[in-house]
Protein backbone atom coordinates (compact mmCIF):
# COMPACT_ATOMS: atom_id res chain seq x y z
CA UNK A 1 0.00 0.00 0.00
CA UNK A 2 3.04 1.84 0.03
CA UNK A 3 2.87 3.31 -3.28
CA UNK A 4 -0.59 4.80 -2.94
CA UNK A 5 1.34 6.97 -0.54
CA UNK A 6 3.77 8.44 -3.16
CA UNK A 7 2.82 11.77 -3.67
CA UNK A 8 4.03 12.16 -7.30
CA UNK A 9 1.20 9.04 -7.78
CA UNK A 10 -1.02 11.25 -5.74
CA UNK A 11 -0.66 14.52 -7.65
CA UNK A 12 -0.78 12.78 -10.57
CA UNK A 13 -4.05 11.25 -9.36
CA UNK A 14 -5.48 14.02 -8.65
CA UNK A 15 -4.21 16.02 -12.22
CA UNK A 16 -5.92 12.54 -13.63
CA UNK A 17 -9.33 13.62 -11.89
CA UNK A 18 -9.53 16.78 -13.07
CA UNK A 19 -9.08 16.05 -16.66
CA UNK A 20 -11.15 13.82 -16.43
CA UNK A 21 -14.00 15.36 -14.47
CA UNK A 22 -13.30 19.20 -14.95
CA UNK A 23 -11.33 19.47 -18.29
CA UNK A 24 -12.89 17.57 -20.76
CA UNK A 25 -16.63 17.56 -20.98
CA UNK A 26 -18.73 14.42 -20.82
CA UNK A 27 -20.73 13.15 -23.86
CA UNK A 28 -23.85 14.36 -22.05
CA UNK A 29 -22.85 17.93 -22.09
CA UNK A 30 -23.51 17.63 -25.93
CA UNK A 31 -26.77 16.78 -27.49
CA UNK A 32 -27.09 13.17 -29.48
CA UNK A 33 -26.75 14.07 -32.99
CA UNK A 34 -30.71 13.86 -33.76
CA UNK A 35 -32.04 10.88 -35.85
CA UNK A 36 -32.57 11.29 -39.33
CA UNK A 37 -29.42 14.03 -39.26
CA UNK A 38 -30.14 17.12 -39.93
CA UNK A 39 -28.05 20.32 -40.68
CA UNK A 40 -30.57 22.87 -38.61
CA UNK A 41 -30.72 22.05 -34.71
CA UNK A 42 -32.60 24.43 -33.26
CA UNK A 43 -33.58 23.18 -29.55
CA UNK A 44 -34.82 26.62 -28.32
CA UNK A 45 -37.92 26.48 -31.06
CA UNK A 46 -36.51 30.04 -32.00
CA UNK A 47 -37.07 29.43 -35.60
CA UNK A 48 -40.04 28.13 -37.27
CA UNK A 49 -40.06 24.93 -38.60
CA UNK A 50 -40.52 26.71 -42.21
CA UNK A 51 -37.02 28.87 -41.67
CA UNK A 52 -35.34 25.85 -40.53
CA UNK A 53 -37.26 23.80 -43.31
CA UNK A 54 -35.94 26.63 -45.52
CA UNK A 55 -32.52 26.93 -43.91
CA UNK A 56 -31.81 22.80 -44.45
CA UNK A 57 -32.42 22.87 -47.60
CA UNK A 58 -30.15 25.30 -48.55
CA UNK A 59 -27.36 23.96 -46.48
CA UNK A 60 -27.99 20.15 -47.68
CA UNK A 61 -27.86 21.24 -51.14
CA UNK A 62 -24.73 22.87 -50.57
CA UNK A 63 -23.01 19.80 -48.84
CA UNK A 64 -24.31 17.86 -52.12
CA UNK A 65 -22.64 19.73 -54.32
CA UNK A 66 -19.54 20.67 -52.55
CA UNK A 67 -19.23 18.03 -49.57
CA UNK A 68 -18.80 21.14 -47.07
CA UNK A 69 -21.12 21.08 -43.99
CA UNK A 70 -22.20 24.13 -42.50
CA UNK A 71 -23.96 23.41 -39.42
CA UNK A 72 -26.38 25.41 -37.67
CA UNK A 73 -27.01 24.97 -33.53
CA UNK A 74 -29.58 26.91 -31.90
CA UNK A 75 -29.39 25.99 -27.92
CA UNK A 76 -30.63 27.94 -24.53
CA UNK A 77 -26.97 27.80 -22.52
CA UNK A 78 -22.89 26.84 -22.56
CA UNK A 79 -23.36 27.21 -19.05
CA UNK A 80 -19.97 28.59 -17.83
CA UNK A 81 -18.04 27.16 -20.70
CA UNK A 82 -16.65 29.61 -22.97
CA UNK A 83 -18.40 29.53 -26.25
CA UNK A 84 -15.35 29.56 -28.54
CA UNK A 85 -14.71 26.29 -26.27
CA UNK A 86 -17.62 24.92 -26.45
CA UNK A 87 -18.55 25.03 -30.00
CA UNK A 88 -14.66 23.48 -31.06
CA UNK A 89 -15.97 20.70 -28.86
CA UNK A 90 -18.93 20.31 -29.85
CA UNK A 91 -18.30 20.14 -33.40
CA UNK A 92 -15.74 18.20 -32.88
CA UNK A 93 -18.22 15.64 -30.84
CA UNK A 94 -20.07 15.40 -33.68
CA UNK A 95 -18.15 15.38 -35.98
CA UNK A 96 -19.53 18.27 -38.52
CA UNK A 97 -17.82 17.99 -42.29
CA UNK A 98 -16.15 15.43 -44.21
CA UNK A 99 -12.81 13.19 -44.87
CA UNK A 100 -11.58 16.79 -45.56
CA UNK A 101 -12.07 18.16 -41.77
CA UNK A 102 -14.46 20.73 -44.20
CA UNK A 103 -16.98 21.54 -41.75
CA UNK A 104 -18.67 24.68 -40.18
CA UNK A 105 -20.70 24.83 -37.06
CA UNK A 106 -22.83 28.36 -36.23
CA UNK A 107 -23.56 28.17 -32.56
CA UNK A 108 -25.81 30.14 -31.09
CA UNK A 109 -26.69 30.04 -27.52
CA UNK A 110 -30.06 32.48 -26.95
CA UNK A 111 -29.73 32.53 -23.07
CA UNK A 112 -26.17 33.96 -23.36
CA UNK A 113 -26.81 36.20 -26.31
CA UNK A 114 -23.51 35.05 -27.62
CA UNK A 115 -22.74 33.20 -31.29
CA UNK A 116 -20.15 31.71 -32.56
CA UNK A 117 -18.59 30.44 -35.80
CA UNK A 118 -16.40 27.18 -35.19
CA UNK A 119 -14.50 26.53 -38.44
CA UNK A 120 -12.83 23.28 -39.56
CA UNK A 121 -9.51 22.90 -40.17
CA UNK A 122 -10.14 22.25 -43.57
CA UNK A 123 -12.15 25.47 -43.94
CA UNK A 124 -9.59 27.73 -42.06
CA UNK A 125 -8.15 28.85 -45.25
CA UNK A 126 -11.54 29.37 -46.69
CA UNK A 127 -13.26 31.30 -43.75
CA UNK A 128 -10.03 32.72 -41.53
CA UNK A 129 -11.19 33.73 -38.33
CA UNK A 130 -10.86 37.92 -39.17
CA UNK A 131 -13.58 37.07 -41.61
CA UNK A 132 -15.29 35.06 -39.52
CA UNK A 133 -15.26 37.74 -37.17
CA UNK A 134 -16.41 39.90 -40.05
CA UNK A 135 -19.33 37.68 -40.98
CA UNK A 136 -20.78 37.43 -37.01
CA UNK A 137 -20.21 41.39 -36.55
CA UNK A 138 -21.69 42.57 -39.48
CA UNK A 139 -24.14 40.08 -40.62
CA UNK A 140 -25.26 38.12 -37.11
CA UNK A 141 -25.06 40.33 -34.42
CA UNK A 142 -27.12 43.43 -36.54
CA UNK A 143 -29.74 41.01 -37.16
CA UNK A 144 -29.92 38.89 -33.51
CA UNK A 145 -30.24 42.11 -32.22
CA UNK A 146 -33.76 43.09 -34.07
CA UNK A 147 -34.73 39.56 -33.27
CA UNK A 148 -34.37 38.62 -37.22
CA UNK A 149 -32.36 35.05 -35.98
CA UNK A 150 -33.86 33.84 -39.09
CA UNK A 151 -32.09 36.70 -41.46
CA UNK A 152 -28.75 36.56 -39.48
CA UNK A 153 -28.16 32.86 -40.19
CA UNK A 154 -29.73 33.23 -43.55
CA UNK A 155 -27.07 35.94 -44.37
CA UNK A 156 -23.82 34.19 -42.44
CA UNK A 157 -24.29 30.95 -44.80
CA UNK A 158 -24.50 32.73 -48.04
CA UNK A 159 -21.41 34.40 -47.06
CA UNK A 160 -19.69 31.20 -45.76
CA UNK A 161 -20.92 29.88 -49.10
CA UNK A 162 -19.70 32.20 -50.88
CA UNK A 163 -16.34 32.60 -49.58
CA UNK A 164 -15.88 28.39 -49.16
CA UNK A 165 -16.85 28.35 -53.04
CA UNK A 166 -14.80 26.47 -55.35
CA UNK A 167 -12.42 25.14 -52.25
CA UNK A 168 -14.29 21.71 -52.14
CA UNK A 169 -16.59 19.57 -54.78
CA UNK A 170 -18.25 16.76 -54.09
CA UNK A 171 -16.00 14.87 -56.68
CA UNK A 172 -13.19 15.54 -54.53
CA UNK A 173 -14.24 13.45 -52.36
CA UNK A 174 -16.01 10.57 -54.12
CA UNK A 175 -12.63 9.61 -55.77
CA UNK A 176 -10.46 9.74 -52.96
CA UNK A 177 -12.79 6.50 -51.70
CA UNK A 178 -12.09 2.71 -52.31
CA UNK A 179 -12.65 2.65 -55.78
CA UNK A 180 -8.93 1.54 -56.12
CA UNK A 181 -9.89 -1.56 -54.07
CA UNK A 182 -12.85 -2.56 -55.04
CA UNK A 183 -11.27 -2.21 -59.23
CA UNK A 184 -8.59 -4.78 -57.66
CA UNK A 185 -10.75 -7.24 -56.08
CA UNK A 186 -13.20 -7.12 -59.49
CA UNK A 187 -9.94 -7.96 -61.12
CA UNK A 188 -8.60 -10.76 -58.62
CA UNK A 189 -11.90 -12.19 -59.26
CA UNK A 190 -11.67 -12.05 -62.83
CA UNK A 191 -8.38 -13.49 -62.55
CA UNK A 192 -9.80 -16.46 -60.32
CA UNK A 193 -13.05 -17.15 -62.08
CA UNK A 194 -12.43 -16.43 -66.08
CA UNK A 195 -8.63 -16.51 -66.98
CA UNK A 196 -7.90 -19.49 -64.38
CA UNK A 197 -10.60 -21.74 -65.28
CA UNK A 198 -10.10 -21.24 -69.03
CA UNK A 199 -5.91 -21.38 -68.45
CA UNK A 200 -7.38 -25.12 -66.89
CA UNK A 201 -9.90 -25.81 -69.40
CA UNK A 202 -7.57 -25.96 -72.25
CA UNK A 203 -5.22 -28.01 -70.08
CA UNK A 204 -7.82 -30.71 -68.83
CA UNK A 205 -9.94 -31.41 -71.59
CA UNK A 206 -12.12 -34.18 -69.96
CA UNK A 207 -14.44 -31.22 -67.59
CA UNK A 208 -17.31 -31.17 -66.47
CA UNK A 209 -18.59 -28.20 -68.70
CA UNK A 210 -18.42 -30.41 -71.63
CA UNK A 211 -17.61 -27.90 -74.09
CA UNK A 212 -14.02 -28.04 -75.54
CA UNK A 213 -12.96 -25.11 -73.36
CA UNK A 214 -12.18 -21.38 -73.44
CA UNK A 215 -15.84 -20.50 -72.81
CA UNK A 216 -17.34 -19.14 -69.84
CA UNK A 217 -20.31 -20.88 -68.95
CA UNK A 218 -23.46 -18.94 -68.11
CA UNK A 219 -22.77 -19.83 -63.89
CA UNK A 220 -19.30 -17.80 -63.90
CA UNK A 221 -21.19 -14.84 -66.13
CA UNK A 222 -23.66 -14.40 -63.38
CA UNK A 223 -21.72 -14.61 -60.11
CA UNK A 224 -19.06 -12.03 -61.84
CA UNK A 225 -22.42 -9.57 -62.58
CA UNK A 226 -22.88 -10.02 -59.58
CA UNK A 227 -20.11 -9.38 -57.91
CA UNK A 228 -19.52 -6.08 -60.67
CA UNK A 229 -22.84 -5.02 -59.09
CA UNK A 230 -21.70 -5.84 -55.24
CA UNK A 231 -18.29 -3.97 -55.72
CA UNK A 232 -20.24 -0.75 -56.82
CA UNK A 233 -22.81 -0.19 -54.17
CA UNK A 234 -19.89 -1.10 -51.46
CA UNK A 235 -18.54 2.00 -53.00
CA UNK A 236 -21.37 3.86 -52.97
CA UNK A 237 -21.73 2.88 -49.49
CA UNK A 238 -18.37 3.83 -48.35
CA UNK A 239 -18.87 7.15 -49.83
CA UNK A 240 -22.28 8.45 -47.99
CA UNK A 241 -21.86 6.79 -44.74
CA UNK A 242 -21.25 9.44 -41.95
CA UNK A 243 -21.02 8.90 -37.94
CA UNK A 244 -24.69 9.45 -38.44
CA UNK A 245 -25.42 6.97 -40.93
CA UNK A 246 -27.74 7.48 -43.67
CA UNK A 247 -31.25 9.99 -43.90
CA UNK A 248 -32.75 7.64 -45.17
CA UNK A 249 -32.95 8.07 -48.86
CA UNK A 250 -35.14 10.65 -49.47
CA UNK A 251 -32.93 13.29 -50.80
CA UNK A 252 -31.95 14.19 -46.94
CA UNK A 253 -28.75 15.13 -45.33
CA UNK A 254 -26.17 12.21 -45.53
CA UNK A 255 -24.88 12.64 -41.54
CA UNK A 256 -22.01 14.29 -40.33
CA UNK A 257 -18.64 12.70 -41.88
CA UNK A 258 -16.31 12.86 -38.30
CA UNK A 259 -14.79 16.35 -39.17
CA UNK A 260 -12.15 17.52 -36.83
CA UNK A 261 -11.81 20.93 -35.75
CA UNK A 262 -8.60 22.97 -34.07
CA UNK A 263 -10.07 25.87 -32.23
CA UNK A 264 -10.81 28.55 -35.36
CA UNK A 265 -13.71 30.62 -35.74
CA UNK A 266 -14.71 33.98 -34.18
CA UNK A 267 -17.39 35.12 -31.71
CA UNK A 268 -19.47 37.90 -30.91
CA UNK A 269 -22.68 38.86 -28.57
CA UNK A 270 -25.69 40.65 -29.08
CA UNK B 1 19.44 -34.93 -19.14
CA UNK B 2 15.45 -35.70 -18.97
CA UNK B 3 15.72 -33.49 -15.61
CA UNK B 4 17.29 -30.89 -17.19
CA UNK B 5 15.08 -30.79 -20.07
CA UNK B 6 12.05 -29.16 -18.23
CA UNK B 7 13.41 -26.66 -16.42
CA UNK B 8 15.08 -25.17 -20.03
CA UNK B 9 11.88 -25.61 -21.09
CA UNK B 10 10.12 -23.06 -19.04
CA UNK B 11 13.10 -21.03 -18.82
CA UNK B 12 12.45 -20.69 -22.49
CA UNK B 13 8.79 -20.52 -22.29
CA UNK B 14 9.18 -17.08 -19.73
CA UNK B 15 11.99 -16.05 -21.75
CA UNK B 16 9.70 -15.93 -24.85
CA UNK B 17 7.13 -14.51 -22.99
CA UNK B 18 8.85 -11.16 -21.43
CA UNK B 19 10.18 -10.99 -24.73
CA UNK B 20 7.40 -10.35 -26.75
CA UNK B 21 6.40 -8.29 -23.66
CA UNK B 22 8.94 -6.29 -23.82
CA UNK B 23 8.65 -5.58 -27.59
CA UNK B 24 5.46 -5.39 -27.61
CA UNK B 25 5.77 -2.64 -24.76
CA UNK B 26 8.26 -0.84 -25.71
CA UNK B 27 7.08 -0.63 -29.57
CA UNK B 28 3.54 0.54 -27.42
CA UNK B 29 5.77 3.75 -25.33
CA UNK B 30 7.42 4.76 -28.85
CA UNK B 31 3.99 5.19 -30.51
CA UNK B 32 2.21 6.76 -27.51
CA UNK B 33 5.56 9.14 -27.12
CA UNK B 34 5.79 9.81 -30.73
CA UNK B 35 2.07 10.73 -30.84
CA UNK B 36 2.61 13.48 -27.95
CA UNK B 37 5.43 14.75 -30.28
CA UNK B 38 2.77 15.32 -32.86
CA UNK B 39 0.68 17.05 -30.35
CA UNK B 40 3.38 19.57 -29.34
CA UNK B 41 4.86 20.45 -32.24
CA UNK B 42 1.02 21.89 -32.65
CA UNK B 43 1.14 23.36 -29.43
CA UNK B 44 4.25 24.99 -30.40
CA UNK B 45 3.12 25.90 -33.99
CA UNK B 46 0.46 27.59 -32.40
CA UNK B 47 2.06 30.05 -29.57
CA UNK B 48 4.83 30.71 -32.53
CA UNK B 49 1.83 31.79 -34.64
CA UNK B 50 0.59 33.92 -31.61
CA UNK B 51 4.47 35.16 -31.56
CA UNK B 52 4.02 36.32 -35.35
CA UNK B 53 1.45 38.44 -34.78
CA UNK B 54 2.87 40.39 -32.46
CA UNK B 55 4.80 42.73 -34.25
CA UNK B 56 1.67 43.95 -36.52
CA UNK B 57 -0.45 44.39 -33.40
CA UNK B 58 2.49 46.62 -32.08
CA UNK B 59 3.05 48.42 -35.14
CA UNK B 60 -0.62 48.69 -35.51
CA UNK B 61 -1.28 50.42 -32.19
CA UNK B 62 2.10 52.20 -32.20
CA UNK B 63 0.37 55.08 -34.72
CA UNK B 64 -1.93 55.92 -31.98
CA UNK B 65 1.41 58.51 -30.72
CA UNK B 66 -0.16 58.65 -27.40
CA UNK B 67 -0.24 55.34 -26.73
CA UNK B 68 1.22 54.18 -23.32
CA UNK B 69 4.71 52.98 -24.13
CA UNK B 70 5.24 50.96 -21.50
CA UNK B 71 2.04 48.86 -22.21
CA UNK B 72 4.08 48.13 -25.49
CA UNK B 73 7.52 47.55 -24.59
CA UNK B 74 6.11 45.07 -22.16
CA UNK B 75 4.69 42.91 -25.00
CA UNK B 76 7.89 43.25 -26.87
CA UNK B 77 9.79 41.94 -23.97
CA UNK B 78 7.94 39.11 -23.10
CA UNK B 79 7.65 38.03 -26.52
CA UNK B 80 11.06 37.78 -26.83
CA UNK B 81 11.24 35.86 -24.16
CA UNK B 82 8.74 33.61 -24.81
CA UNK B 83 10.06 32.64 -28.53
CA UNK B 84 13.44 31.86 -27.34
CA UNK B 85 12.18 29.44 -24.99
CA UNK B 86 11.36 26.04 -27.44
CA UNK B 87 11.72 22.75 -25.78
CA UNK B 88 12.83 19.77 -27.68
CA UNK B 89 9.86 17.04 -27.56
CA UNK B 90 12.71 14.38 -26.15
CA UNK B 91 12.79 16.46 -23.65
CA UNK B 92 9.69 17.09 -22.06
CA UNK B 93 10.05 17.14 -18.60
CA UNK B 94 7.89 18.79 -15.59
CA UNK B 95 10.13 21.28 -14.66
CA UNK B 96 10.98 22.34 -18.44
CA UNK B 97 6.91 22.68 -19.48
CA UNK B 98 6.59 24.53 -16.39
CA UNK B 99 9.07 27.14 -17.54
CA UNK B 100 8.13 27.18 -20.82
CA UNK B 101 4.05 27.61 -19.43
CA UNK B 102 5.48 30.58 -17.38
CA UNK B 103 6.97 32.33 -20.51
CA UNK B 104 3.79 32.10 -22.55
CA UNK B 105 1.85 33.11 -19.62
CA UNK B 106 3.89 36.25 -19.29
CA UNK B 107 3.12 37.33 -22.67
CA UNK B 108 -0.68 36.01 -22.79
CA UNK B 109 -1.10 38.53 -19.53
CA UNK B 110 1.29 41.78 -21.07
CA UNK B 111 -1.32 41.03 -24.64
CA UNK B 112 -4.19 41.07 -21.82
CA UNK B 113 -2.85 44.27 -20.43
CA UNK B 114 -2.69 45.46 -23.63
CA UNK B 115 -6.12 44.83 -25.18
CA UNK B 116 -7.47 46.26 -21.92
CA UNK B 117 -5.69 49.53 -22.43
CA UNK B 118 -7.18 50.00 -25.84
CA UNK B 119 -10.30 50.11 -24.46
CA UNK B 120 -9.42 53.78 -24.05
CA UNK B 121 -8.78 54.39 -28.00
CA UNK B 122 -11.39 54.29 -29.61
CA UNK B 123 -10.54 55.59 -33.00
CA UNK B 124 -7.80 52.30 -32.40
CA UNK B 125 -10.94 49.98 -31.57
CA UNK B 126 -12.87 50.96 -34.86
CA UNK B 127 -9.25 50.59 -36.61
CA UNK B 128 -9.73 47.46 -39.12
CA UNK B 129 -6.39 46.42 -38.96
CA UNK B 130 -6.48 46.48 -35.25
CA UNK B 131 -10.41 44.77 -35.30
CA UNK B 132 -8.64 42.09 -37.52
CA UNK B 133 -5.45 41.14 -35.93
CA UNK B 134 -7.83 40.87 -32.64
CA UNK B 135 -9.84 38.66 -34.29
CA UNK B 136 -7.08 36.50 -35.76
CA UNK B 137 -5.35 36.77 -31.75
CA UNK B 138 -7.89 35.05 -30.21
CA UNK B 139 -8.67 32.05 -33.21
CA UNK B 140 -5.21 31.68 -31.74
CA UNK B 141 -5.78 31.68 -28.35
CA UNK B 142 -8.49 29.38 -28.56
CA UNK B 143 -6.10 27.13 -31.10
CA UNK B 144 -3.44 27.25 -28.40
CA UNK B 145 -5.96 26.07 -26.03
CA UNK B 146 -7.07 23.04 -28.03
CA UNK B 147 -3.75 21.88 -28.69
CA UNK B 148 -2.37 22.25 -25.22
CA UNK B 149 -5.75 20.17 -23.71
CA UNK B 150 -5.10 17.34 -26.78
CA UNK B 151 -1.75 17.47 -25.64
CA UNK B 152 -2.36 17.36 -21.90
CA UNK B 153 -4.86 14.09 -22.38
CA UNK B 154 -1.98 12.06 -23.68
CA UNK B 155 0.37 12.93 -21.61
CA UNK B 156 -2.32 11.61 -18.74
CA UNK B 157 -2.30 8.54 -20.65
CA UNK B 158 1.36 7.68 -21.11
CA UNK B 159 2.17 9.13 -17.75
CA UNK B 160 -0.39 6.27 -16.38
CA UNK B 161 0.42 3.89 -18.99
CA UNK B 162 4.62 4.08 -18.07
CA UNK B 163 3.65 4.15 -14.19
CA UNK B 164 1.61 0.96 -13.86
CA UNK B 165 2.66 -2.85 -13.04
CA UNK B 166 4.25 -4.40 -14.87
CA UNK B 167 4.69 -1.17 -17.61
CA UNK B 168 7.07 0.60 -15.12
CA UNK B 169 9.78 -2.17 -15.00
CA UNK B 170 10.13 -1.79 -18.90
CA UNK B 171 10.00 1.97 -18.73
CA UNK B 172 12.65 1.66 -16.34
CA UNK B 173 14.60 -0.47 -18.59
CA UNK B 174 14.19 1.55 -21.85
CA UNK B 175 14.46 5.21 -20.07
CA UNK B 176 10.86 6.10 -20.40
CA UNK B 177 9.94 9.18 -18.06
CA UNK B 178 7.07 11.13 -17.05
CA UNK B 179 6.16 13.78 -19.27
CA UNK B 180 4.96 16.76 -17.83
CA UNK B 181 1.52 18.63 -18.57
CA UNK B 182 -0.18 22.13 -18.76
CA UNK B 183 -1.68 23.42 -15.69
CA UNK B 184 -4.99 24.19 -16.13
CA UNK B 185 -5.99 27.38 -15.16
CA UNK B 186 -8.07 28.73 -12.00
CA UNK B 187 -11.60 27.59 -11.29
CA UNK B 188 -11.19 25.18 -14.71
CA UNK B 189 -11.86 22.25 -12.17
CA UNK B 190 -15.99 22.65 -11.98
CA UNK B 191 -17.67 21.39 -14.50
CA UNK B 192 -20.80 23.73 -15.33
CA UNK B 193 -24.08 22.51 -16.68
CA UNK B 194 -25.37 23.22 -20.35
CA UNK B 195 -28.72 23.71 -21.62
CA UNK B 196 -29.54 22.15 -24.62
Amino acid sequence: MKFLLDKKIRSLLIICLFLGVGRSLLAQDFPPIPNPPRLVNDFTQTLSSSEVTQLEQKLVAYNDSTSTQIAIVIMRSTGEYEIADYAQRFAENWGIGGSKDNGILILAAMDDRKVFIATGYGMEGAVPDALAKRIVENMILPNFKMQAYYQGFDQATDMIIKLASGEYKAEDVESEGKSGGAIFLILLFIFFFVILPMIKNRKDNDNHMGGKGGGIDLLTTIMLANLLKGGNSGKFGDFSSGRGGFGGGGGGFGGFGGGSFGGGGAGGSW
Amino acid sequence: MKKLLIPILIIAVVGIFVYTKAVGTYNQFVQTEEQINGQWAEVQTQYQRRADLIPNLVNTVKGYAEFEQETLTGVIEARSKATSMTIDPTNLTPEKLAEFQQAQDQLSGALSRLLVTVEKYPDLKANQNFLELQAQLEGTENRIAVARRNFNESVVTYNANIRTFPNNIFAGWYGFETKGTFQAAEGAENAPTVQF
